[in-house]
């Protein structure tokens, strides 16, 4: 009985413990978010212009056969960066990343098109690693706080990937999985195509107006030589300090939930702890009162 | 007209102005209230000059900026400004610069292959919108 009571004590005191750190998680979470908001708000003035001179430069010139605009003749390999988390404790924010990376993969099979992962996270490494599939390039230690410079990075490995033809190791496309971030409490993988450029389709008006027309220095083809490097770096920026915000989100309700789970756990614990204490105490008291009567029947029938 | 002034990361100024001079790959160019839709590559390594009246010459630039890896947006009275990197004159630290500079000009090996590199051409840019002497 005594075993009982100490082994349920030993719980309640490592549940405590859980309880707590999960709790700290969940307020380190919360109070990160706030500030990678602030991140992705402050990116959005150059993000938004950047798409804009894009689009107008992409429309003026419906005849223009950039590269980096016109769709390949026949596409054999695919490239698909990934944006998973570094650190775990983030609920199924690394899985809804990765099952959606794999959905992109059988899709991209059934076309005959080969998918070449380039990976960010460590979790997202780790996942590749485990399962032996090879991994063309991978990064990490950003997935939080990423910087204007870890995008750059990833964005010239990629165009770097894009123009090499795809005999020599080179892809014909470019994927980007990631995660967007909808409200605290929505957060939603998804899939986008970086290269060839897609003009992303509008419904309704366009709260811009009607594009520009511009007038470009020193050409049209020169402007988009520069711009397009930009723009991919510029989104994939944006998509990580989305990805950012999503995990933190992730996290803090991850967290918050095993806190309450722990509690709850707790209050059990307690109960039984308190239960087992109870027993412990009724079984010495019937053990003295059992050994009084003992004493005092014997003591009556020796006189 | 409204002008703008943005790194990925935040905007770096932005406000009313009457004249903005900058240079593209194909030249100076001024913009003026109601200049006409235009796109430009800025040159790598090269000043921003924001002013609040036109035609005054003299020292009366309200913001100065270095920029590297920038576009030069005009349309509708708006003037966007994007760069990959660009800093304020009143923020740029000199000394740091100048050790940036040093240090890029030792990497190129020799001070004619410096001229070329955008590391050197931006810090030149930094030392220049700092109004200190390169």
């Amino acid at each position: 009985m005594a075993a009982q009571l100490r082994a349920v004590r030993a719980r309640i005191r490592a549940v405590k413990s859980i309880s707590k750190i999960t709790r700290a998680q969940e307020l380190i979470a919360a109070s990160r978010i706030i500030r990678a908001q602030q991140r992705s708000r402050a990116a959005q003035p150059y993000a938004r212009e950047l798409t804009r001179a894009v689009e107008a430069v992409v429309s003026r010139s419906s005849s223009l056969d950039h590269p980096l605009v016109t769709e390949p003749q026949s596409v054999s390999r695919a490239a698909v960066l990934i944006l998973t988390s570094d650190g775990g404790f983030a609920g199924a924010f690394n899985a809804n990343v990765l099952r959606e990376t794999a959905r992109l993969r059988q899709r991209e099979q059934e076309r005959g098109v080969e998918a070449v992962p380039y990976v960010a996270g460590r979790k997202g490494i780790a996942w590749h690693r485990f399962r032996n599939i090879e991994i063309a390039q991978e990064w990490s230690g950003f997935s939080v706080r990423p910087g204007y410079r870890n995008a750059e990075e990833v964005s010239e490995a990629l165009l770097e990937a894009y123009s090499r033809p795809s005999e020599d190791g080179g892809v014909d496309e470019i994927y980007l999985v990631s995660t967007e971030f909808v409200s605290m409490l929505t957060q939603r993988p998804a899939v986008r195509r970086l290269l060839p450029m897609e003009i992303e389709e509008r419904t309704g008006e366009p709260p811009t107006g009607p594009l520009p027309q511009y007038e470009f220095e020193p050409s049209p083809d020169k402007v988009l030589d520069a711009l397009l490097p930009q723009y991919v770096a510029s989104r994939i920026f944006y998509a990580m300090l989305e990805s950012a915000a999503s995990e933190l989100a992730s996290r803090r309700r991850a967290m918050k939930a095993a806190t309450d789970n722990a509690n709850d756990l707790l209050n059990r614990l307690t109960r039984e702890a308190n239960n087992a204490r109870q027993a412990e105490i009724t079984q010495e008291i019937s053990e003295i009162v059992g050994g009084a009567n003992a004493l005092a029947e014997a003591s009556a029938g020796s006189e | 007209m409204h002008v703008e002034l943005l790194v990925p990361d935040r905007e770096l100024w932005s406000g009313e102005a009457g004249l903005v001079i900058a240079k593209t790959l194909d030249g100076d160019i001024g913009v003026l209230t109601d200049h006409a839709p235009v796109f430009g590559i800025l040159a790598e390594g090269s000043l921003v000059r924001i002013r609040d009246v036109p035609g005054q010459e003299g020292p009366a630039d309200a913001v100065r900026a270095a920029v590297s890896g920038g576009f030069l947006s005009v349309s509708d009275n708006r003037v966007s400004i994007l760069a990959a990197r660009a800093q304020l004159g009143s923020e740029i630290d000199a000394g740091a610069v100048r050790s940036d500079l040093d240090a890029a000009v030792a990497e190129a090996g020799s001070q004619a292959a410096a001229e070329e590199s955008p590391e050197a051409r931006y810090a030149r840019a930094q030392l220049r919108a700092a109004g200190e002497q390169t």
